[in-house]
């Protein structure tokens, strides 16, 4: 193992973080917070509880998931993407790297933004609404495992995409809308029986109940099932990603 | 000489279908400046970027030191540094830091005291913590070589690296690269200046539609195909070449006071001796005569055209 590169790849995304942290860090603990105080003060204070948790509480585990599926694939994939555009992918390329110490050094750096981001709202959703964590070791290994899952899957986009509404196009349209219908504003079981089926086939709804589970100990669907649908991702990721080295797919070509 | 670039049947397919390299064979000798020239599209890039590792090839083997570019890249790449063509950094990092993420990028342990030197050698030591975004062309250019020797390299590789760049600091990197060479670095330049390669190389490749046509040592290369002209100011001047003189391809100047004798250096006799004897008999009388060697600019054309 290159260590030395890891090290190399993770400092220098750390540093891009620290750099812009206004906008790498501020910017989504504020918009969350926002919805806390939306969602949870204002308008959870007049909602029912769900499953006998608060509404406020109840959508803790929703938002952060929401917040750690969106960062962790737009800094995985623009911390890619950026040397592709600027050209200075060459120096990663002509390197004596191999494609898994590029990644865990690119992937690394990404989740571990997307890990500090998920415990500072954790933090700031405290200040809105009282909770409490059952699982506090399950906790934070969904916490990892979805920020390490989605910055694999941000890194293949920012493999594949070749400008920058590309780069956009997937986080957007098809992320965003799947972590809203998800559940992370609702239990699926508040839904009608065809509607549940469906929601079935949303893999983010495997992740927001699987956390879920870890701070109230209920869930939508089972949490031996969560964790395996979370490592299945993550694996397929990872061979994807082996295969684009091992190609050259937009990289080499 | 041992070679320590071996480059065999190398072709790149891209996947548009351009064949942009066509079975390269050729050796680097280990210690020397070699300079690749060609034209625009003529393969020069793509050549560098597959022994880099930027380029997958198509068929054929690059060895770098002995290592195998692809199946051993590790070693072999660890052993090269590149300066690419285009000024492509991190505008927001610093100079210094960009220094040692090239460093830990090859697999080097942190060297500040061989940074410091590297960046004083290239005079941008009080240029360390400025942002690169801040730097005149020029100075970037020379972060992107402090880049390329920030793991030691032992081959460097410098695609077209005084492009853009004043004549100041093209003279600064000429010399430069003579002492990297002296150091034993081996240097592989591409460049559009034919001037530079006539000023450094060691030897020359020329390739061309992505085939090497020629590798020959520098001076032999200008000897062989080097042209000499021998001008002859006329002390009248004349309306027509004199029908005797035929045989010599003379050129005559509008004005008619000036004749040019073009003559190969390889040949056994310049023919000069005969050609003013046969001047003489014809009453042509001059004033003035002198001769000039065509420049490695004048041979690369003429050896580009003839390949067309």
């Amino acid at each position: 193992m290159n260590w030395y590169a890891i090290r190399a790849i993770y400092h220098f995304e750390m540093a891009r973080t620290f750099r812009t942290l206004l906008q790498s860090i501020a910017s989504p603990v504020i918009s969350t917070s926002l919805y806390f105080v939306v969602f949870g003060s204002a308008i959870g204070s007049r909602m029912i509880a769900i499953d006998g948790i608060s509404y406020g509480a109840f959508i803790v585990p929703g938002l952060i998931m929401l917040m750690l599926l969106t960062e962790s694939i737009s800094n995985a994939s623009f911390g890619i993407y950026m040397p592709k555009y600027s050209g200075t992918i060459y120096e990663v390329l002509s390197a004596p790297v191999s494609w898994l110490e590029i990644v865990i050094g690119y992937v690394g750096a990404a989740a571990s933004k997307s890990i500090m981001l998920g415990l500072l709202i954790l933090i700031t959703a405290r200040a809105f609404v009282p909770f409490s964590i059952e699982h506090p070791v399950w906790m934070l290994a969904f916490l990892i495992l979805t920020s390490i899952s989605f910055s694999l899957f941000g890194f293949i986009i920012g493999i594949w995409a070749d400008g920058w509404e590309k780069l956009q196009i997937v986080p957007t349209l098809i992320v965003t809308p799947l972590a809203f219908l998800g559940g992370s504003f609702y239990s699926i079981s508040m839904l009608p029986p065809a509607w549940q089926t469906v929601t079935l086939f949303n893999p983010v709804v495997y992740l927001i109940s699987g956390f879920r589970w870890s701070f109230y100990g209920v869930a939508d669907v089972s949490v031996g099932v969560s964790l395996t649908m979370i490592s299945v991702f993550m694996l397929i990721c990872v061979m994807l990603i082996r295969w684009m080295f091992l190609s050259g797919y937009k990289l080499k070509n | 000489m041992d070679a320590v670039i071996q480059i065999q049947n190398l072709t790149k397919t891209y996947s548009s279908g351009f064949r942009a390299l066509n079975g390269i064979n050729l050796d680097i000798r280990r210690g020397e400046i070699f300079a690749l020239l060609g034209p625009n599209g003529a393969g020069k890039t793509t050549l560098i970027s597959t022994i880099c590792g930027i380029v997958s090839p198509s068929e054929g083997q690059v060895l770098a030191d002995g290592h195998d570019v692809v199946t051993d890249y590790r070693a072999a790449r660890s052993c090269i540094g590149l300066v690419p063509q285009e000024l492509t950094s991190d505008a927001f990092e610093s100079v210094g830091a960009t220094l040692k993420f090239s460093r830990g990028l090859f697999g080097k342990a942190p060297d500040p005291a061989h940074l410091e030197r590297t960046l004083k050698a290239l005079s941008l030591w009080d240029k360390r913590n400025d942002r690169i975004m801040t730097l005149s062309g020029g100075m970037k250019r020379r972060v992107m070589i402090a880049k390329a020797l920030a793991h030691e390299p032992s081959i460097l590789f410098l695609d077209e690296p005084t492009a853009g760049v004043d004549v100041e600091l093209r003279r600064d990197m000429w010399q430069m690269v003579r002492q990297l060479r002296d150091q034993g670095v081996t240097i592989i330049l591409t460049t559009h200046y034919i001037e530079e390669a006539e000023e450094m190389a060691d030897r020359i490749g020329v390739i061309r539609s992505g085939e090497i046509i020629l590798v020959e040592d520098k001076n032999t290369l200008m000897r062989k195909l080097g042209r000499k002209q021998l001008t002859l100011q006329l002390q009248n001047p004349i309306s027509a070449i004199p029908a005797s003189l035929a045989q010599y391809s003379l050129i005559l100047s509008e004005d008619g006071q000036q004749l040019t004798y073009s003559f190969d250096t390889q040949a056994e006799q310049s023919g000069i001796g005969e050609l003013l004897r046969r001047l003489n008999a014809e009453g042509v009388d001059f004033r003035d005569l002198h001769t000039e060697e065509s420049s490695l600019e004048e041979i690369f054309v003429s050896l580009v055209r003839k390949q067309a």
